[in-house]
């Protein structure tokens, strides 16, 4: 399977990035890790006329903790964040995130920043930054713009971004006591279904992935939460629930029940 | 656009379409077709390689993304006629039928023991996650990840 044709650019800078972007508009593609824009491209469900290789990025590459946030670089690899210190230190939910994606190969090569641009609606972290409250930093000719995980993701690989932005950074808070729950498909490793849920004191924030052609918070369960796992059952109260040839709706309705109850009693 | 790369220690320079694979890169300008094509999107991990000193399936990396990179194959395992200890313990062990994933499933076992040179049989297991034996000889695979890490901790 061999691609359309197109340019390669590989910036240096953030902001030859962002003229780039600019300039091409919707032809043109943001490449780091290429694990979601590539396979794409091979199947010709996506033509860009360029793309531009943001790889080499430095300020795009690093984890920090600043303040009560720990700072995720658009570029990390998820290798780079399930075995970082201060992911696992400060937020072990996205390190345990981060090892249920892919295998070893693709987690040594995919980064947040493409994962959460491309908006799989099958993918693993969307559910995690719910669940976390995270933020999304963006940037574009505008400037700088930060936008919260519950405004982020607005459908099926369809996100809040401008046509001229990139994703410099994901900031999550602190998560002491959180866990991810995945249900996988078997080849692709995808999650059928995927939820983080993150617990403080008598609260749950429950982020659930693969249901819905949108990753959501189940706030019906969170508002039904009573410190046991019965408020599972809502698990999948008001939402559109996907069908495809993985699990149909009544399967994938079940599943993210017992997988809400699984991670509620994790 | 030109690229220049290492590979298996040799460095070289061509002149390439933006859209060639890696892989393809590997197989039909260089010659080394001991990197297999099996899936060509990511999932079957019969195409991989170590870029810069990880594991990546060289389907879903474009050549260009490799320019300036060190990168070993297959053929860059053996030492000369000494083969790799993961190569020795497959062929002592019966860790292949076919053979078509085995080079895929020596370069990911050589991640799996540089990241953790003593790792159990499930460890393994889970590590070739995206590596698979359509035999289904992964009794034997494992078998043989097992026994080189032991030659090679000895």
């Amino acid at each position: 399977m061999i691609p359309s044709k197109f340019d390669y650019i590989k910036v240096s800078s953030l902001n030859e990035a962002i003229e780039l972007l600019d300039k091409h508009g919707y032809d043109a593609k943001i490449l780091s890790g290429g694990h979601s824009l590539i396979p794409t491209m091979k199947l010709r469900l996506n033509s860009p006329e360029l793309l531009i290789d943001i790889s080499s990025v430095p300020e795009l590459n690093s984890i920090t903790l600043e303040g009560d946030e720990i700072v995720i670089g658009a570029n990390c690899t998820h290798h780079a964040i399930l075995s970082s210190e201060i992911v696992n230190a400060h937020i072990n939910l996205l390190a345990q995130t981060a090892k249920c994606i892919g295998d070893i190969q693709v987690r040594n090569r995919g980064t947040i920043g493409g994962s959460l641009a491309h908006a799989d609606p099958s993918a693993d972290y969307p559910a995690t930054v719910l669940a976390c409250d995270a933020t999304i930093v963006v940037q574009g000719k505008q400037g700088e713009r930060s936008i919260v995980a519950s405004e982020f993701f607005q459908g099926i690989f369809t996100t809040a971004i401008e046509n001229d932005e990139i994703i410099t950074s994901v900031r999550f808070p602190k998560v002491a006591n959180g866990n991810y729950q995945k249900f996988y498909q078997s080849a692709s490793r995808f999650a059928v279904v995927g939820v983080a849920v993150v617990k403080e004191e008598n609260k749950v924030k429950v982020g659930i992935t693969g249901v819905s052609d949108t990753p959501y918070r189940a706030t019906a369960v969170e508002n039904a939460y009573d410190g046991t796992a019965t408020a599972a059952s809502h698990a999948v109260d008001g939402i559109d629930v996907m069908s495809d040839h993985f699990a149909d709706v009544n399967y994938r309705s079940h599943l993210a029940k017992v997988y809400v109850k699984k991670a509620l009693e994790a | 656009m030109q690229i220049s790369i290492t590979v298996n220690g040799k460095a070289y320079s061509h002149d390439i379409e933006p859209r060639m694979s890696l892989v393809e890169y590997l197989r039909e300008i260089l010659n080394l077709t001991g990197t297999h094509i099996g899936c060509d999107t990511s999932g079957c991990g019969a195409c991989t390689i170590n870029i810069d000193g990880v594991a990546a399936k060289s389907c879903t990396l474009l050549a260009v993304q490799a320019n300036g990179a060190s990168i070993t194959t297959i053929e860059g395992m053996a030492k000369g006629n000494e083969l790799h200890p993961i190569q020795e313990a497959f062929k002592e062990h019966h860790g292949l039928q076919c053979g078509f994933c085995t080079p895929g499933m020596v370069m990911t076992a050589a991640d799996i023991l540089k990241n953790n040179p003593s790792p159990n049989e499930m460890e393994i297991r889970h590590g070739l996650e995206g590596n698979f034996c359509r035999c289904t000889g992964y009794h034997n695979i494992v078998k043989s990840i097992q026994h080189a890490a032991e030659k090679m901790n000895s």
